[in-house]
Formats: structure tokens, sequence, C-alpha cells
């Protein structure tokens, strides 16, 4: 009863964030505004996700590793994609409602 | 020894979670979960900065328990801004000036900015020693940037001398 209870609670929470995530994508106005929504919103909707699983599974008689090494991976991997997709943003001159900083001195226009 | 795993945590690490994912003891699977943590620090090794001690673990327990409350935090502030009226947002580029030096300790800081508060950073700028990081919704750019420099960056120093 009470683990059902926090497993609902947690994938409420879950959810709730990730659908955040998503309304996110679709409503802010630039790119790199954008990149917000899945880099903040998700990590936290798909913590309360592995939160629930890992309570169920550790009830069932199957401890959760998996679920933590979901968590490592996700925290070592959403920090580098965004990094990667808001550098190709700046490097395209992409629309951006925040004033756009000038391109890094010496740095190399193709790099 | 030091040839064959030059990252012995690495490899010990590899060889944990290959297990732990495939959920099993079995001797093929130990093979295989041995194979890997011997090869894939060979393979990558060209890509790894030297191995460097962390100076302080109680600063780094520290961070990691202000970084997950941050998280927290950030995702809450982001539901808020996301939901609400768009046209209230002031999107702004900040640069951070870095002291740090160390390539451990400013690619963490980087990953840390992506994963807090309302910010992501676009680009390091190791030539201008400075992170250029975009916030979804920023008034004082200049007390952002003294925020993360005093939030995240000083207890990496700490941790990485």
């Amino acid at each position: 009863m009470i683990v059902e209870a926090a497993v609902s609670f947690f994938l409420v929470v879950g959810s709730f964030f990730l659908l955040v995530g998503a309304v996110g994508l679709a409503r802010l106005p630039d790119f790199l505004m954008r990149l917000h929504a899945p880099t903040k919103a998700s990590t936290l909707g798909i913590g309360g996700l592995l939160l629930a699983s890992l309570v169920w599974f550790a009830t069932h008689g199957l401890p959760g590793v998996k679920e933590l090494l979901v968590t490592l991976f996700m925290f070592l991997t959403a920090p580098v994609s965004a990094n990667l997709l808001g550098k190709a943003a700046l490097h395209l001159r992409l629309k951006s409602r925040a004033p756009l900083p000038p391109p890094a001195p010496g740095a190399d226009p193709d790099a | 020894m030091t040839r064959l795993f030059p990252y012995p945590i690495l490899s010990a690490a590899l060889f944990a979670a290959w297990l732990a994912l495939a959920r099993t003891l079995e001797p093929a699977h130990l093979a295989l979960a041995a194979a890997l943590a011997t090869g894939i620090p060979l393979v990558a090794r060209r890509l790894f900065e030297p191995p460097h001690a962390i100076r302080s673990p109680a600063a780094a327990v520290r961070l990691t328990v202000v970084v997950l409350y941050d998280v927290i935090v950030a995702n809450l502030i982001v539901a808020r801004l996301v939901l609400g009226p768009m046209d209230r947002l002031r999107p702004a580029f900040v640069t951070v000036p870095l002291d740090a030096t160390h390539p451990y300790a400013v690619s963490l800081l980087a990953a840390i900015i992506t994963t807090t508060p309302g910010t992501v950073s676009v680009d390091v700028r190791l030539a201008e020693r400075a992170i250029l990081v975009h916030a979804l919704d920023c008034a004082d750019p200049a007390g952002l940037a003294a925020a993360i420099k005093s939030r995240y960056e000083r207890p990496l120093m700490e941790i990485f001398g």
C-alpha cells in the first residue's frame, strides 16, 4: 500500500515534469531558449520515473542498480549534448531573443 | 599493471557497470566485463587528461549535495517560467570568467551549469578562460556570473586543488 502510494507519487511527479519539458519545447520562442526545457524539466521528470522504478523493483526483489546507472548516464550525456547543440546554434547565428555575443576572437570560422 | 590498467577506478567502474546492466554473474559475462574494463580505457586514454587525485573528498560531497538540491530548484523555476507568459522572459548571454584551470574542473563546471537553474553552457572558451552561458531568464548577468563562481567554481577548485 505504502509502496504503491510512493510509486504513484513519483510517477505523477515525473510525468508532470516531462510534460513541462514538452510544453517548453513547443512554447519557447527561440532555439537557445528551447534548449532549456529538455535539459532541466526532463532531468527531474526522468528522475521521478527512475525513483518509482527503484522503489517498485526494490520491494519486488530486484534492487535497482540499473536505475542508478541510467541516472549516471543521463547526467553524463545531457550536458554534453546540450553544449554541442548550443555551440552549433551560436555558430550558425540562429535567431535569438538574447543579443548574440560576438564569435570568440581568433576562433576558426569552420571550427 | 599500470600499463594494462591506466585508470584502475574507471576499469573497476566499467566492470561493475556491465555486470549491473546484465544483472548476472555468469562466467561469460564476467569475461566480457573484464574485456571491456581493459579495452575501453586503453582505446579512450588518448581522449583523457592524466588522472588527477581528488584533494578534498568532503568538498566533493558538499558540492554533490548542493548540485542535487539546485537541480530540483532548477526544475521548479523552469517549470514556472515555461508555463508562464513568454514575453516576460529575459534571455541573456552571460560570460563567466574562469579562475579554475584544471580541465576536469572546467568541464565539470560547464556540466553543472547546464544541469542547474535556467542556465546552459553554450561555449567553453579555453583561450579566453571563460564559459559562455545562455540564461533563460536573467535580469542581472553580473550577479549570475558571481553566483556561479562562488557556488560551483570555488568548491571545484578546492576539490581539484
